[in-house]
């Protein structure tokens, strides 16, 4: 705390002697914006390198703003309040009237999945960091464990449905989604698309747990040993909720990406439109159940899917994206509240 | 040893503008105390006379080595530990003093590559027999950087008063204890209407009162301090120091540090360790003022280091 003080002091004391001998004023970097006089005298490729950074960055921040803007406008256009309360319609033809229906299956899917994809990621994602982080022993492990790790987060999530039909049409798995007569199993359940749709957000959790986890200074693991305590009362008691900006930020972070998630819905997840239960338990049965999310309207409804009804893909990409945003927005306040809070 | 001399109360905290700042000789800009170090050392404000208890061993090492991955890190130690003064281990980077400080709670068994050698005794027991939570609770530790846990001032001073596995003792049944090692560490007043708060929004040198206090609550008869005061200001050290004198009575204390003042302050023995050796063992008068070896004469003088 002492120090910045101290640097500070120290810099005010040295520009104070600096004017008041002959000595130019020392230029101040990083926070300014270039001087042209500087910049003049930097080759032409170096002045051309720094105007396309501009022009890079500014470009993103173009995409980024009309891609919220047109979905925004064609979003409000399009979305009535009253159809997200409402259960939609499976229509035949291509005509769009104003009985097709609201989103509000999409919605309870796209809330379903997320949940449930996070309740799976969250507990294993936390337990395989701490493994990594305070354990990671023998290292040949540690090093196989974090290849897969890796391997999970690179594989396009097309690959992980498609792994996920193949292994969950098994007839020992038939009790997380629905059994024909003679014996085949279906697949397709949100219990089956949840379970892979947590290995999208596994990855995003013990990155950020591990990260977390290893900001910790080992001085305050001794300092816990010191008084006495053992390893996993330390990772209990002092590193994890020392972790839980860590954790709450790749949480949330997974949270979005299962949500704007589409392969794994559009083949794990049955593709009925409204939630379609199996048996009469009541939480059971929808799981095991199929359904549709915000994703899968979405698609359906776009001029490339069966529905083609645009302005409901609109709508629905609409609150989609107002969703993922959010989410985005509370992981950027997670990260934001506070930095290392033993930094010296 | 020395009988005692004017007793001020034990647990005073003084807090005075700039009581550690060694006022150097008239003429000098601090630079000079290169060459005279030794004098300027001792015409120090002292803050090791007072009550302080009968002086009797604690703790004791006998050819303590320890290697890092085979390497010498402390070399055949024979060091007693006594309550009722203060012990400060002092000597250039890497010389061992941390490592020293580190075997005494064990603590130094964390790191994969260390092996110790010798034996080291607490009240006549080898450590080695002992379980290791029970010995890191009679041997209690502070670090360099205050550490708090990230929980409120009371679950950092609670957290060792919970046994694991055990029904947690209730906020009620605690609060007695928490608040007497607050008191102990002369924090209790500052923040005794604020309890729940988050204790990594105290100041440094409080944190590191919350760290010592977090250690008392424990109840250990030996308190190892690793540079405690070299991330706080002058004011906060100043009370630390005055702390670690009132404590010297009940528990045996050892501080490691990396300034000459401070030790001549608040040391009643002095270690010099050099190379992993312990090169000199004294009474800090003599230490400072009258060294045997020719390594303690030019570091205490600021010749190396």
């Amino acid at each position: 705390m002492s120090t910045p003080a101290t640097t500070d002091s120290r810099a005010a004391s040295l520009r104070r002697r600096l004017q008041g001998s002959k000595l130019p004023k020392l230029p101040r970097r990083n926070r300014d914006v270039l001087s042209e006089e500087e910049m003049v005298a930097w080759p032409f490729i170096d002045r051309l390198g720094v105007a396309l950074a501009w022009f890079c960055g500014l470009l993103l921040i173009a995409i980024s703003a009309s891609i919220v803007i047109y979905m925004l406008v064609r979003g409000i256009q399009y979305v009535k309040l009253d159809a997200l309360g409402h259960h939609p319609v499976v229509q035949s033809t291509t005509t769009i009237t104003g009985t097709s229906g609201g989103y509000l299956d999409p919605i309870e899917g796209t809330l379903i999945l997320t949940t449930l994809g996070t309740l799976i990621a969250l507990p294993i994602g936390v337990a395989t960091a701490v493994w990594l982080s305070e354990y990671g022993r023998p290292a040949w492990l540690a090093r196989a464990v974090e290849s897969g790790v890796e391997i999970v987060a690179g594989t396009p999530t097309i690959v992980l449905a498609i792994f996920g039909l193949l292994i969950f049409s098994k007839s020992a798995f038939g009790f997380l989604s629905f059994t024909a007569e003679g014996g085949a199993v279906f697949g397709r359940s949100f219990f089956i698309a949840g379970i892979m749709m947590s290995l999208i957000a596994l990855p995003l959790i013990v990155g950020a747990t591990r990260e977390a986890l290893q900001s910790i200074p080992a001085h305050v693991r001794e300092a816990s040993y010191s008084l006495g305590k053992d390893k996993i009362s330390t990772i209990r008691r002092v590193l994890i909720p020392a972790s839980r900006k860590g954790i709450a930020t790749g949480t949330t972070l997974g949270m979005g990406r299962i949500a704007g998630d589409t392969a794994i819905v559009v083949i794990l997840l049955g593709a009925s439109l409204t939630l379609e239960k199996q048996g009469s338990t009541p939480v059971i049965g929808t799981l095991k159940g199929t359904g549709s999310t915000l994703t899968s309207y979405v698609y359906n409804n776009s001029p490339a899917g069966e529905g083609n009804a645009p302005q409901k893909a609109y709508a629905a990409a609409f609150i989609l994206l107002v969703i993922v945003i959010l989410m985005n927005f509370v992981v950027d306040l997670i990260a934001r509240k506070g930095s290392d809070p033993w930094a010296r | 040893m020395g009988p005692l001399k004017t007793p001020p109360p034990v647990r005073r905290i003084v807090v005075d503008d700039q009581p550690t700042i060694v006022q150097p000789p008239a003429g000098s800009d601090g630079a000079g105390q290169a060459t005279d170090g030794a004098s300027a050392l001792l015409s120090a404000p002292r803050k090791r006379e007072g009550k302080r208890g009968q002086v009797r061993k604690r703790m004791e090492t006998a050819e303590l080595g320890v290697q890092y991955a085979g390497k010498p890190a402390v070399k055949g130690v024979d060091l007693p530990v006594n309550q009722g003064e203060v012990l400060a281990l002092i000597g250039p980077s890497g010389c061992g003093k941390t490592t020293l400080l580190r075997s005494l709670n064990r603590l130094v068994d964390q790191t994969p590559t260390a092996t110790r050698t010798g034996t080291i005794f607490l009240d006549e027991r080898d450590v080695d027999l002992e379980d290791v939570t029970n010995l890191r609770r009679q041997v209690g530790m502070v670090f360099q950087q205050p550490n708090p846990f990230p929980m409120s001032v009371f679950d950092n001073v609670a957290y060792g008063l919970r046994e694991r596995g055990s029904r947690r003792p209730s906020r009620a049944a605690l609060r007695p204890a928490v608040e007497e090692a607050l008191d102990r560490a002369g924090l209790l007043e500052e923040v005794k209407d604020n309890l729940t708060h988050p204790a990594l929004r105290l100041s440094g040198g409080q944190q590191q009162r919350l760290c010592i206090a977090r250690s008392l609550a424990v109840g250990p008869e030996v308190l190892l301090l690793d540079e405690p005061c070299s991330a706080l200001d002058p004011r906060s050290t100043a009370i630390i120091e005055e702390l670690v004198m009132g404590l010297r009575a009940e528990i045996a204390i050892v501080i490691v540090t990396h300034n000459l003042q401070q030790a001549y302050r608040v040391a009643d023995k002095v270690g010099f360790m050099y190379l992993g050796d312990l090169v000199e063992y004294g009474h800090a008068d003599q230490v400072f003022g009258a060294p045997k070896a020719k390594r303690t004469r030019e570091y205490v003088s600021g010749g190396f280091g």
